[in-house]
């Protein structure tokens, strides 16, 4: 099977601080992969360094066969990976229309743009009902909403969300994997980072265990909970780093 | 007042769109990139010597020169002075603008030497008009028009067309704009090329009011349109263009209002003025949503 993603010795650095020491991920098609860790573990450098916001210090990152290192990051999107990054990001004066179609700056093909914004807007009335608005005035959860589907109208490959569960309550949890869920089902690959390991286990089809930027375990839901050194890792005691 | 009444306001809003021109067209670059870019005032002075170097040609021509000229100087001091520096702290980045503009003026110095040159480049604007049975000067009142139809051209450009709206999503979060495919280059030249046309819309019109042209020239008029972006809120172009508006209509009022001898002192007056303001908003009139740079 070939990967869409692709991620070899991945080094990503601070000044002296490394962030990520040689982290190895591969995504298929088709799959989602959750990364689960602490805080300070180094998720967000990992797909910020994908997207091209932050450098890699050494290492390749390749996506569909093709080496996306040094892309600037306007270009990442163009190449059909998508990222919601960490704390949402909505154009918060713009209204939530704009916000839809900003995420729709790539494509020329304005009917199905529009069509694609009918779609979301059908399937989130309150949306549709603020549409007007500014994004900045709805709830967290409405604005996790938002940034996904915002992020889906450049028709992505691979999606990547960071801590999409970030402050909101269950409910709103609950739906917003729903949406991921969905959005795996219409043939979109998600590459997911959490800090709340449940909901990031039971998603996804493959899980790795980051912290102090270092792949500590790798496995399903089922392995890594039966894995008597899941607690350590996650929380990095120092037998599993060492061993 | 009376009869003087509708010039007085037609001259205070002259002064008062002049001034909200230029502060948008500072305003529009700092959205973008956290430029406070202080050679706007080259922008301004660099086309009104095109008009001085052209004017023995028809209106047309020099006035195109002019607009020409002030997006080609724009977008060269953008990719030569201004790209390399992008992202670097706003202080350094405002003191780079310094240096630009320094250099351009030591250039015309070099070029034009340092004393006045004659423009005229509205002559067919000389005259007055009856307006509501008083008289306007014709001058004027164009600017008065002009600005305004500049102001809404900027709007619905802004609000309504795809260059705008990736304008606005870049001031309100670069980052993330660029994230959703909003190409950073083109952003900033687009901010830069319409910064240029209203510098030099500034230079026709202020240019044909003085009636003259010199090395800083510019200067004088963004030196108080930066105290007006200050005061309408640093990075909201709402509130730069009200506070540049302001600025000029009190300036103006006051220079026709004040008793005689307390005219010269004027400039404290609006300087007061700017000062209680940021007393009591510190953050200016409309002060601007999400400064935020990175994710
Ligand atoms: N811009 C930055 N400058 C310096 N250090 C940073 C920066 N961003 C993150 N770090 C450091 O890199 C490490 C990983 O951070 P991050 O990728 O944000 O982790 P996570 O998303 O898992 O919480 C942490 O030690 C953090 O302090
Ligand atoms: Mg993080």
């Amino acid at each position: 099977m070939t990967a869409l993603l692709e991620i070899r010795n991945l080094t990503v650095q601070y000044g002296r601080i490394n962030a990520l020491t040689d982290v190895d991920i591969d995504v298929s098609e088709g799959e989602i992969v959750s990364i689960i860790g602490p805080n300070g573990a180094g998720k967000t450098s990992l797909l910020s360094t994908i997207a091209g916001v932050v450098p890699a210090a050494g290492g390749t990152i390749t996506f569909r066969g093709e080496d996306i290192l040094r892309l600037p990051l306007e270009e990442s999107v163009r190449k059909g990976i998508a990222l919601v990054p960490e704390g949402r990001h909505v154009l918060p004066g713009l209204t939530v229309l704009e916000n839809l179609r900003l995420g729709a700056t790539i494509r020329s093909d304005t009917p199905e743009v529009r069509r694609d914004i009918e779609r979301f807007l059908d399937a989130f009335p309150i949306l549709r009902e603020r549409r007007n608005e500014p994004a900045g005035r709805l709830s967290g959860g409405e604005q996790q909403m938002l940034v996904i589907a915002r992020a889906l109208m450049s028709r992505p490959r691979l999606l990547m969300l960071d801590e999409p569960s970030l402050g909101l309550g269950p409910q709103i949890v609950d739906k917003v994997y729903d949406m991921i869920s969905d959005t795996r089902d219409q043939g979109v690959t998600i590459l997911v980072v959490e800090q709340n390991a449940r909901r990031a286990l039971a998603v996804a089809d493959r899980t790795h265990v980051l912290n102090g930027g270092i792949i500590r375990l790798s496995g399903t839901a089922e392995t890594l909970s039966g894995d008597p050194d899941f607690e350590a890792a996650y929380f990095g005691l120092r037998s599993v780093a060492d061993g | 007042m009376g009869s003087a009444f509708i010039p007085i306001m037609i001259d205070a809003f002259s002064v008062g769109g002049l001034y909200a021109l230029t502060a948008l067209g500072i305003g529009l670059i700092f959205s973008v990139m956290r430029l406070a870019n202080f050679a706007h005032a080259e922008f301004v002075t660099v086309p009104a010597y095109a008009l001085f170097v052209l004017s023995d040609h028809p209106v047309v021509v020099s006035i195109s020169a002019a607009v020409l000229v002030a997006v080609v100087l724009a977008l060269v001091t953008e990719r030569a002075a201004f790209r390399p520096l992008r992202g670097i702290d706003p202080a350094t980045m405002l003191i780079a603008s310094f240096a630009v503009s320094m250099f351009i003026q030591r250039l015309l110095v070099f070029a034009f030497d340092s004393r006045i040159k004659p423009v005229n480049p509205l002559a067919v604007l000389d005259g007055s008009v009856a307006l509501f049975g008083a008289q306007v000067n014709l001058l004027k009142l164009t600017t008065v028009i002009t600005c305004l139809v500049l102001l809404i051209a900027l709007t619905v450009f802004l609000k309504y067309t795809r260059f705008g709206l990736e304008m606005r999503a870049a001031a309100e979060d670069f980052t993330m704009s660029r994230l959703l495919g909003v190409r950073a280059n083109r952003v900033i030249a687009t901010a830069f090329v319409l910064s240029a046309l209203l510098a030099a819309v500034v230079a026709v019109l202020f240019s044909a009011q003085t009636g003259f042209v010199h090395p800083r020239f510019g200067l004088q008029i963004v030196i108080i349109a930066f105290v007006a972006t200050v005061i309408g809120g640093l990075g909201n172009l709402l509130g730069a263009a009200v506070g540049g508006f302001l600025v000029g209509v009190v300036s103006t009022l006051l220079q026709a209002l004040l008793p005689p001898d307390l005219r010269p002192f004027r400039e404290a007056f609006v300087f007061l003025l700017v000062i209680l303001v940021l007393l009591f908003r510190p953050q200016g009139l409309f002060p601007a949503r999400g400064l935020k740079e990175r994710i």
